[in-house]
């Protein structure tokens, strides 16, 4: 929390049902969160464009990469929604000379392989987002207290106060938050702050056409994910699963959870993230060994060559 | 469809926005997106970081053996040290200043004490130590006030240790893999590497006569440095591939040698030869800061190549699942 002076999380891992509560917010209001249903995402690109239009976001360079329709690449300091477009084709050796030359993307689609049965083709798509942790670890290690927990339990940015340490941006498991070159400071989605305040919903899900962002109280989201999977599952789509959906999981499950068509990898996503803070009394009971370990070895220095002179000399 | 290499997946691609890095991921069967790293590099520079971790562990170490010259009567060598001692974190400080994006809210840092970042513990450490090892340089220089002189040198002392050791935490509290992953051994390196540092500080700034601990202490940095490094590549499985190859690999490689071979000269002949214990000294102290660009360039190139976060996560699930169904098994067969 912002003003006080000494910060600390009661839990640095597992579930946390109250994680707006445990920063100190007294009677928060339920926490919300974004459910990502990827297979109805059509990759439109509406929640990209609304969240730069309402979160006034620089443009961040317009490069063609060959990433399919991803000219994004992935979320950043100024990219706060990326849409994955993922196109597969039935498994198959490649050939080592026919792999694509360094820095250009192999496009197996443009091929003619008699081997591959046909109509075997599908595109993936699914727009990501931070996840608003529920340990997160971007906020844990902020030693400026720019990041903080709303009330709404999601994780945001202070400008005025980041000083562009850059300690949040490798503590991510996600790789979410980056820095702006320009500017230094730190930043990543707020998932609307300013409308959740105004009682709207952040601006992608409003602008997404498939309700592919569903975004609510955190509780109904998982529930509706729950059936959501069984659904497809029944629906002989047997790849269907959630990422991020489960409490026990080891950032203490996301804020804005998934239900993703293949291994989260796939998608760019770490198959099982850890928010670092949970191994952090560990490290802190090894540093403390290491330095006493230090003043030991002085000791131990300042006393052997005296005690073996004395020797020598009698 | 995964864990095979399927279509554009699975086949590493040249870092896209490799910063300037020269990046090469090997293809290897994972699946990735693109190759895209999974996580974000730190966008730290070298200089300032790695140097940091460098000059601090030089300033804290200094300053235990500088409290140990002075209590056994070793003049030089005590106010050499708390001289090198100031100039060391002074840098240090300057360099962190200089790393963060916004160098002129660097007083935001003091806002909280924040014992979950270390970044926060560690400039409180530094604000508690710096005086401490300023006053006890300016006191050993100008030879006013010796009491609080040695009070202050008795201070630094008992921080400096800590000093050395938290940079290590600072590294591994990400989700860097080469940092990370070497959580438990990482506190042990860097306090092997200060210690090689101000050990080998003070054989070059010492008469002979006054050497012997730091010839001792170089000689038992040296081999706990090796005996980290080794415990932290076989924690580290294929992880530790990103120590060994690369820059990375290189800088290491040379740490390594400079470290064995300063201790060496300075352990046999630094106690009859001024030259040696220079030159001994000077190797200590190159090693040491090689040791610490090489952690630094090993997190990086974990960081680039989303190999080193998607593999070891994968095993992890993978045993993870073992357990949970041979469990499973055995709760409903307890006696097959
Ligand atoms: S996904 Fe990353 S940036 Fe977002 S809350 Fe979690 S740790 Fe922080
Ligand atoms: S860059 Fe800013 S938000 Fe990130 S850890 Fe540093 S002060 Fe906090």
């Amino acid at each position: 929390m912002t003003g006080v002076f000494f910060e600390t999380g009661s839990l640095f891992s597992g579930p946390e049902p109250d994680p707006a509560g445990d920063a100190g917010h007294p009677d928060p209001p339920a926490r919300v969160g974004f459910f990502t249903d990827t297979s109805v995402c059509i990759g439109c690109k509406a929640c990209e464009v609304a969240c730069k239009e309402w979160n006034a976001i620089p443009e961040d360079g317009l490069t063609l990469t060959g990433m399919s329709y991803d000219n994004t690449q992935g979320l950043g300091a100024s990219t706060w929604r990326h849409v994955a477009f993922i196109e597969q084709s039935a498994p198959r050796q490649v050939p080592a000379e026919s792999a694509a030359p360094d820095g250009r993307t192999h496009l197996p689609l443009a091929e003619e392989d008699p081997q591959r049965p046909a109509g075997d083709v599908r595109w993936l798509m699914s727009s990501d987002v931070c996840k608003h942790c529920t340990h997160a670890a971007c906020l844990d290690v902020c030693p400026t207290g720019s990041l903080f927990r709303t009330e709404y339990g999601t994780v945001v940015v202070q400008e005025d106060i980041c000083n562009g340490c850059g300690y949040c941006v490798p503590a991510c498991p996600y790789g979410v938050i980056e820095q702006r070159k320009d500017d230094g400071r730190a930043f990543k989605c707020t998932m609307c702050y300013d409308r959740l305040g105004a009682g709207q919903e952040p601006a992608c899900a409003k602008a997404c056409p498939t309700d592919s962002i569903q975004f609510g109280p955190l509780d109904e989201l998982r529930e509706r994910a729950a059936l959501r999977v069984d659904q497809l599952q029944e629906a002989s789509v047997p790849e269907a699963r959630l990422y991020g959906h489960d409490p026990e999981d080891g950032v203490g499950g996301d804020g804005a959870f998934f239900l993703l068509l293949d291994e989260p990898e796939v998608y760019g996503l770490p198959p099982d993230p850890v928010v670092t803070t949970r191994d952090l009394p560990a490290m802190w009971k090894h540093a403390g060994a290491a330095a006493l370990s230090v003043a030991a070895g002085a000791v131990a220095s300042f006393v052997l060559p005296a005690l073996l002179r004395r020797k020598g000399r009698r | 469809m995964s864990g095979t290499t399927t279509g554009i997946q699975g086949k590493g691609h040249k870092g896209r926005r490799g910063k300037g890095e020269e990046l090469m991921v090997p293809r290897a069967e994972f699946d990735s997106y693109y190759g895209r790293p999974v996580i974000k590099a730190p966008s730290w520079k070298d200089r300032d970081i790695a140097g940091y971790f460098f000059t601090g562990g030089l300033a804290g170490a200094g300053s235990v053996l500088a409290a140990g010259a002075q209590l056994t009567g070793r003049p030089t060598m005590a106010k050499a040290l708390k001289i090198s001692s100031l100039a060391a974190i002074s840098l240090s400080t300057a360099a962190l200043i200089n790393d963060l994006g916004r160098p002129a809210r660097f007083a935001h840092m003091l806002r909280v004490c924040k014992p979950t970042s270390p970044m926060s513990v560690g400039s409180w450490l530094l604000a508690g130590y710096g005086p401490m090892a300023g006053a006890a340089a300016a006191s050993a220089v100008t030879g006013w006030l010796p009491r609080a002189g040695a009070a202050a040198t008795g201070a630094a002392a008992v921080l400096g240790p800590a000093v050395t050791t938290y940079t290590a935490v600072l590294a591994a509290d990400t989700a860097v893999p080469a940092w990370h992953g070497a959580h438990r051994e990482l506190p042990y390196l860097f306090a092997a590497s200060a210690t090689a540092a101000a050990s080998g500080m003070a054989l070059v700034v010492s008469p002979t006569r006054e050497t012997g601990p730091a010839r001792c202490a170089a000689v038992l940095a040296a081999a706990a440095d090796k005996a980290a490094t080794a415990a932290a590549e076989r924690r580290l499985g294929m992880v530790a591939e990103t120590y060994r190859s690369g820059k990375a690999g290189k800088l290491m490689r040379c740490a390594q040698a400079l470290t064995v071979a300063g201790a060496a000269t300075a352990g046999l002949l630094g106690g009859r030869s001024r030259p040696a214990a220079v030159a001994g000294g000077l190797a200590l102290l190159t090693g040491s800061a090689l040791t610490r660009f090489g952690v630094f360039h090993a997190g990086m190139a974990s960081a680039e190549d989303p190999k080193y976060t998607v593999q070891p996560q994968r095993e992890r699930r993978r045993e993870r699942a073992a357990e949970t169904e041979s469990r499973g098994r055995s709760h409903t067969h307890p006696h097959s």
